[in-house]
């Protein structure tokens, strides 16, 4: 009996098939290469950042035990509650009695590298607790700029050594600083700190999810619920969905030419930058709301109206609070991409170097992005570290806004 | 006066309106003979404070735009305005800085120039800050007592306040509308200044770019804004370098989510690349200039390439590229998922192996929904400002070579707005041109993108 070979399947045949396979999983390796390397692009950004990020967090400090009975420093409760009490202080010698008592203990070469605005720390201290003023305290105060650039073993050959010889001394080392979440912009990267940038912010954002917030689920609900069917109707569905993809550097363009044209006087204020910030997030909020009340289903608007309720009171009793969810989430989304926006930003001139943080939506400020942005383009080196670390707040912040997107996505989305 | 407090106000006397409506309404309804009246109470108090807070609002926004210019006014018309020099920066300057000692927002004047005038500032602001105060609450009194007194028992008040409803909620779809005239007629509107200096065939077509904000603006020399370079830089950028990276990468990880990945695996990688697309651009763009753009010098040096730019085109476009693969992918996700199971079903039933489907029946069929994402990814790509604004350079080359130098129509826009010159300068309005001619051209990617991907969705319905 000959043996049956099935006829297709021929040697050309099994080599051709091998042929085919090995071509699908070539493929298919390719598939995973491609998302690897998104995947991996991403985990080194993150790296990077806070591999930086965390010497950003820390600072270089002497420590300087000042005996203020020895100082004759005087402060009487009225002065230390007047904004200006750091100058009263300051006016007072506070800032040669620092320098006094640290080369006094750690000699004059350190001295010389004591932070120049190290006894604002001393001032704010002395107004915190007056009492204080009694008594020995040791400080922990911030280098020179150099020095803390020598630290990390850059900047000048001199200064590296000092710096080496310091901390083998153990009268210098690296500590977390508190301060970085409290202060505002300066010019020494040993003094700056985020929490003015993150004010303006908050500030920012708190513009823009008034204006956009009302406007864009209002402009959702008409052309959902009510839009009559016309060329009117086309021309606002038209104009939202480009909106959405214009280049955000338009809409600073557009800040420019209308918002501070009208308000001269408030440029690189808060508003200012949340008005042109929020008719770049309406559109996202518009088409997300809009996505969720379709998703509402029609028996719920029959029953409305079969009990009685008016148009309005459908809409507003049942229909939204049913699509809030799902639009929450869309405006959380939007406003996160607003909190990372630069370009508009910098347009309207919230580029200034604003040491204080603002303290109204009027007065100058700048943003988080923004002092990204600003601090990267400092030359000194201390500020790559700083500029990561403000990145890692900015990236928190998403996390957290995002992550509260996805809960609320999760808890609250209703499969009809 | 912040626009705070008035807004405040505003809220306050509404609220005070609502109370006393919906007071009054209840007294209708315990007066009628049978308990009811046409309306609900809270519809009666509705109706007076809408009447109280829009009228007071429209006048707020008026005010706080008209307030200003009659304190500045004011303020010259006093005899201490006449000892400023005549125009320019340094009587701006001595203003500014007088308004702001006046308003607190600044401790102590500079210039001895500005102390004359904080007194009158002071007391202009006070001045229209009491006529802006009394105008909002007699607008606020006449509008509700008017609604106030038109509440009967048997006042349709619900349909009224569902009448005004309807208009705000129009008036709030048709802000987008006023948003885009507004970009359009800025745009417009500064590009027609601009060309009125610079001739656009010069614009279009010339191929030096370098303006010159501190030239005199009455002599412009044309020859130095020629967009061409700025028009290929971007393209160069944006169009190619970042679509070199983010096609192919896009496109596979896109085919092995929805195609190959087990449900676990998908569960994980899908935020991560949404993660990738959250990324704000500045963080890429400081990635860019940190990391990538001293790594490809580097690199260029060891293979010996003589001198080679630190801010080269290549490291911005391929971070950019990086940063659109997670739009590229979603859209092609869209689009494959839009196939039909059917045809999917007929390609492996007559033997394909799934990448032949994927590849001779998928992608073919996805492919004008692909080119229509691609587009939609070009039209993001030109259109980013951050990543290219920190890791590419502000020199204009016209040069084709990856490791040059290059600039692109968004830097030149924030350099040309964030750099000294005076509003009138063609240097800053070129920025409103570029502006322009960026707005055309995402509009019509991003018109084109949209026709395709609506034809290709119902080819299939």
């Amino acid at each position: 009996m000959s043996e049956r070979v099935a006829p297709t399947r021929t040697a050309e045949f099994e080599a051709r098939l091998q042929k085919r396979y090995a071509a699908e999983r070539r493929f298919r390796a390719i598939g995973l290469g491609a998302i690897l390397f998104s995947v991996a692009v991403l985990l080194f950004l993150l790296a990077t950042m806070t591999f930086n990020g965390i010497g950003g967090f820390q600072r270089v400090e002497m420590d300087v035990p000042i005996d203020f009975t020895e100082a004759g420093i005087a402060a009487d409760p009225t002065a230390m509650a007047q904004p200006d009490a750091i100058n009263t202080l300051q006016a007072q010698g506070l800032a040669e009695v620092v320098s006094f008592f640290a080369s006094k203990q750690l000699g004059d070469e350190a001295a010389a590298e004591l932070g120049g605005d190290a006894y604002r720390d001393v001032a704010a201290a002395i107004i915190a607790d007056p009492s204080i003023l009694r008594e020995q305290v040791t400080f922990s105060l911030p280098v020179s700029a150099d020095l803390a650039s020598g630290y990390s073993g850059e900047g000048s050959p001199q200064m590296q050594a000092l710096a080496k010889k310091l901390y083998e001394e153990g009268k210098i080392s690296k500590n977390f600083d508190v301060g970085f979440l409290s202060r505002s912009d300066a010019t020494n990267p040993q003094q700056v700190g985020i929490w003015g940038a993150l004010k303006g912010s908050i500030l920012t954002m708190a513009v823009t999810l008034l204006l956009a917030f009302p406007i864009g689920v209002l402009a959702a609900l008409y052309l959902e619920e009510y839009a009559p069917k016309n060329r009117w109707t086309d021309l606002i569905e038209v104009s939202i969905n480009n909106l959405a993809a214009v280049p955000s550097i338009i809409f600073g363009l557009l800040g420019v030419a209308v918002f501070l044209w009208m308000f001269p006087s408030y440029r690189s204020a808060p508003l200012i930058g949340g008005m042109t910030l929020a008719l770049m997030t309406m559109p996202v909020i518009v088409i997300s709301g809009r996505n969720a009340i379709k998703a509402v289903p029609p028996s719920i608007r029959d029953g409305a109206l079969a009990v009685g309720a008016s148009p309005v009171q459908v809409v507003f009793h049942h229909v939204l609070p049913l699509a809030l969810p799902g639009i929450l989430t869309g405006t959380i989304i939007g406003m996160a991409r607003a909190l990372g926006e630069t370009a508009p930003l910098l347009m309207i001139g919230m580029r200034a170097f604003v040491a204080t943080p603002p303290d109204g939506f009027t007065s100058p400020a700048t943003v988080l992005p923004v002092q990204i942005f600003l601090w990267s383009d400092e030359i000194d080196r201390g500020f790559v570290e700083r500029t990561s670390a403000a990145i890692i707040v900015l990236l928190l912040f998403l996390l957290v806004m995002n992550g509260l997107a996805i809960y609320l996505r999760n808890k609250f989305e209703k499969k009809w | 006066m912040s626009p705070t407090i008035l807004l405040l106000l505003a809220l306050g006397l509404g609220l005070a309106g609502w109370l006393a409506a919906r007071a009054r309404a209840w007294t209708f309804k315990r007066q009628s003979t049978d308990g009811r009246i046409a309306s609900l109470p809270s519809y009666h108090a509705w109706y007076v404070a809408l009447w109280i807070v829009i009228p007071v609002l429209a006048f707020v926004a008026l005010w706080s735009a008209i307030a200003p210019g009659l304190v500045m006014q004011s303020v010259l018309a006093d005899p201490a305005a006449s000892q400023l020099p005549s125009f320019g920066f340094q009587r701006q300057a001595i203003l500014n800085e007088a308004r702001n000692v006046a308003t607190g927002a600044a401790p102590a004047v500079f210039n001895q120039q500005a102390t004359a005038l904080v007194q009158p500032f002071r007391d202009a602001i006070s001045h229209y800050n009491l006529i802006g105060i009394a105008a909002t609450l007699v607008i606020a009194f006449l509008a509700g007592a008017w609604a106030f007194l038109r509440l009967k028992p048997d006042f349709a008040a619900r349909t009224k306040v569902e009448r005004i409803v309807m208009a705000i909620l129009l008036g709030a779809s048709l802000v987008a509308i006023l948003t885009t005239i507004g970009i359009l007629a800025s745009l417009v509107f500064e590009t027609v200044r601009f060309f009125g200096m610079v001739s656009p065939l010069d614009f279009l077509f010339g191929t030096h770019w370098g303006p010159d904000p501190m030239a005199s603006a009455s002599a412009v020399d044309g020859s130095r804004y020629g967009a061409i370079p700025l028009f290929w830089g971007t393209i160069f950028i944006g169009a190619i370098i970042a679509m070199i990276v983010a096609i192919p990468l896009g496109l596979m990880s896109a085919i092995y989510l929805t195609q190959y990945a087990a449900p676990g695996l998908r569960k994980w990688i899908k935020p991560a690349l949404e993660i990738l697309a959250g990324v704000p651009t500045v963080v890429y763009g400081y990635f860019a200039a940190l990391t990538i753009a001293p790594a490809i010098r580097d690199m260029a040096l060891a293979v010996g390439v003589s001198n080679p730019s630190s801010e080269s085109a290549l490291a911005a476009g391929l971070v950019m590229g990086v940063m659109i693969i997670p739009f590229v992918s979603s859209m092609a996700d869209d689009s494959i998922a839009a196939v039909p199971q059917a045809m999917r079903d007929g390609s492996l039933a007559m033997g394909a192996t799934t990448s032949e489907t994927i590849r001779r029946v998928l992608v073919p069929a996805a492919l004008p929904g692909i080119v229509a994402g691609i587009m939609l990814a070009i039209s993001r790509a030109i259109g980013e400002t951050m990543i290219v604004v920190m890791a590419a350079s502000t020199a204009a080359n016209l040069t084709a070579n990856p490791l040059e130098a290059m600039t692109t129509v968004t830097v030149q826009i924030v350099a040309m707005l964030t750099g000294e010159g005076s509003f009138d300068h063609p240097a800053t309005l070129s920025a409103f041109a570029l502006g322009f001619v960026l707005f055309m051209v995402t509009l019509g990617l991003n018109f084109i993108a949209l026709r395709v991907v609506k034809r290709f969705r119902e080819a299939y319905e």
